[in-house]
């Protein structure tokens, strides 16, 4: 197993970035600069507008499968991956019962 | 066949659906009735997590709202879908790590304390109840418009099937009655929107049909079209918004964060095998949220223009049927302001108030009215609730289509009350009798506690869906505010920041939920009159008040942890332990 400190801090810094871009389309591009945004046309829509109901949530989407497939390739980097068997703090206690 | 027969046999299909689904499914352990066993697979609860968290409110009333608000209804787009950015990233791997019940289980452990658990615990029973609530009238609503039975009748009967199948499977078979909830209710709202898309606009995609040109009018853009009806009826342009920024941010954070803190999404993610499917099962869970709400801004703007089209300076005599069944039920009202029998729909209040109806009927056969005048020539008032339902209705799609809509948003309703009775009854039996107060009961008694209280919580729930507290819809803000305020802080630093003591998550914790309340409180029912951006603090409405909260929450949490002893070893070991998959 790698070190769980590297591992965290990897973890943490993948989460800034992906928050940064979350922030950008949702507060940024889909509040903040909508009226600037609407004077450009994207297809039939305000391109502000089309952020803020559309484009934003597709950003969400792929935001979160991006993260999924980094996460799993970090945790095979530090060797942190789990086994095919249930390996979770309560199993222990379950086996107890 | 007509609407009715068709309504009943489409509902009857999907209820008889649920309730076999529930025999098939039947919980055997508390494992099973809380977490479903921890062997949920990751897109299995992604639909189930979809269905649980997309509700009436989603299913029937946002399109409708989006509709009438045009460009700012966004917030409740990017609102309730951004959460599950916060989610996956933030919460669920580390939750399903820990590997508890329940979201109170996790506060009591990590922050080593029976006052904290307590605390998590009222939290999670007023969020869970002042939610499940409208979901019942939601039911009730649905049936007495489409099935003409009475709303009393109809919320025994939703209630009847959530008993049935939550008593009997518990988490295990709400999460395959989901599974299958969801199938119906998507099904049931992307019929009617590419149906409408293709009649408009020829494009059978409606996230790209409402950005098309019109079908009606050649070389129109189909919003372009929309923002020039609805300057000249006064409402300004479909799509600019009118909401001052800061308060906008502060609504789209707090229901992002809110989200993101709700125990019955949250407690879904407890349900699959691996660290890693809970990351995956959210992912899943917003693409197939998404389907629903990149869609319903299409059907706003569908809804909004053929509703202008329909009713603007139309004769009252020569509306269609479905424009007086809902006057019937009180959802739409008109009053014949300049007697020309025709129907202005402009910008303003028709009258002051909800429609107070009289026996009587004026000369173009319309419901009389008792509210004053607004000060408006407008002279219709639509409830936006009604927008999605009736919509097929008013793009003249054929009946069984109509009746779909039904079964979906009964879905819909239905799926989200079973989670969020769920998290109550497992708040009671296990956070406050087998984790309290009776640590002594063995599985099955706990199972049996589990059942009960889930019997006892869909009575409570039944009883404000028929005698429906005047408050529901201001509550709804109220169930977000607090979950941002409380839970989504306490859960994130138990995680992030290893330092965080008791004395700090309690402190946060407590003064998040008092000032979320007292500001909602006193603005929604102390002094509703003050209910203005003069009176806001920062310019923040009540409903983005959980933004605020949760600052506090942060503040508050930091400043005392500093001051107090760091948590004890054993606690430091736990969140080592959680933050990394294996072990």
């Amino acid at each position: 197993m790698g070190d769980p400190k590297q591992y965290w801090k990897e973890n943490v810094g993948l989460v800034v970035k992906l928050l940064s871009i979350w922030f950008i389309v949702s507060f940024g591009m889909g509040i903040l600069f909508i009226d600037y945004l609407n004077e450009f046309q994207f297809f039939g829509f305000p391109f502000g507008f089309w952020m803020a109901q559309q484009g934003s949530i597709y950003v969400f989407v792929a935001l979160i499968f991006f993260y999924v497939v980094k996460m799993n390739v970090l945790d095979k980097k530090f060797g942190v991956q789990e086994n095919d068997v249930d390996i979770s703090v309560n199993s222990v206690k379950k086996d107890k019962r | 066949m007509d609407i009715q027969t068709l309504t009943y046999v489409f509902v009857s299909i999907s209820f008889a659906l649920y309730i076999g689904i529930a025999i098939w499914a039947r919980a055997g352990t508390t494992d099973d009735f809380y977490v479903a066993g921890h062997q949920v697979h990751p897109l299995a609860n992604g639909m189930a997590t979809a269905a649980d968290w997309m509700s009436a409110a989603s299913f029937i009333s946002m399109a409708g709202l989006i509709s009438f608000m045009g460009s700012d209804g966004a917030m409740y787009l990017m609102g309730w879908t951004g959460g599950y950015v916060l989610l996956a990233l933030l919460l669920a791997p580390y939750l399903r790590k820990f590997g508890q019940f329940t979201v109170p289980d996790f506060v009591g452990e990590r922050y080593y304390s029976n006052t904290a658990r307590t605390v998590a615990i009222i939290c999670a029973l007023f969020v869970s109840f002042t939610y499940v609530a409208g979901q019942m009238r939601g039911v009730g609503i649905v049936f007495s418009r489409f099935l003409e039975v009475d709303i009393t009748l109809g919320v025994l009967i939703g209630m009847a099937i959530v008993f049935f199948y939550a008593v009997l499977g518990g988490m295990k078979g709400i999460t395959y009655t989901q599974v299958a909830q969801y199938c119906v209710l998507i099904f049931a709202f992307m019929v009617p929107a590419i149906f409408i898309s293709i009649l408009m606009t020829g494009n059978p995609i409606p996230q790209l049909g409402f950005g098309s040109e019109l079908i009606a009018d050649q070389g129109v853009y189909l919003l372009d079209k929309l923002d020039g009806l609805s300057t000249e009826l006064g409402f300004g342009k479909y799509t600019s918004g009118n909401k001052s920024t800061f308060d906008m941010i502060c609504i789209v954070a707090a229901l992002m964060v809110g989200t993101a803190g709700l125990p019955h999404v949250i407690v879904r993610f407890f349900t699959v095998p691996k660290v890693r499917d809970a990351r995956l099962s959210a992912g899943y869970a917003l693409i197939l949220i998404a389907i629903l709400y990149t869609t319903a801004p299409a059907v706003a703007s569908f809804a909004r223009l053929n509703l202008i089209n329909t009713v603007s300076e139309a004769n009252y005599s020569a509306t269609p049927e479905w424009f007086k069944n809902w006057e019937a039920i009180d959802l739409i009202a008109w009053r014949d302001k300049n007697n020309d029998g025709k129907i202005q729909y402009v910008a303003g209040d028709a009258f002051k108030g909800k429609p107070i109806f009289t026996s009587g009927n004026g000369p173009s056969g319309e419901r009389l009215l008792l509210n004053v005048d607004g000060g408006s020539v407008n002279e219709l008032y639509i409830d936006q609730d009604i927008m999605v339902l009736a919509n097929p209705e008013i793009a003249q799609l054929p009946n069984w289509v109509v009746a779909l809509v039904v079964a979906g948003g009964l879905a819909a309703a239905l799926s989200t009350a079973a989670g969020l009775l769920l998290v109550i009854s497992t708040s009671i039996a296990h956070d406050l009798f087998k984790k309290m107060l009776l640590p002594s009961i063995t599985d099955k008694q706990e199972l049996l506690f589990a059942r009960i209280a889930v019997g006892v919580a869909v009575l409570i729930a039944g009883y404000f869906g028929i005698n429906p507290p005047g408050f529901v819809a201001q509550v709804v803000a109220f169930a977000f505010g607090l979950a941002a305020s409380t839970f989504f802080p306490v859960i994130f630093m138990g995680i992030f920041y290893k330092r965080m003591n008791k004395e700090g998550a309690i402190a946060g914790m407590i003064s998040g939920l008092v000032f979320t309340t007292s500001y909602i409180i006193y603005f929604k029912f102390i002094d509703p009159s003050a209910n203005n951006e003069n009176h806001w603090w920062f310019g923040v409405s009540p409903e983005g008040s959980g933004t605020l909260g949760m600052t506090l929450n942060f503040m508050v949490a930091f400043t005392v942890s500093s001051l107090t002893a760091a948590p004890p070893k054993n606690v430091q070991d736990l969140v080592e332990r959680i933050r990394v998959p294996r072990g």
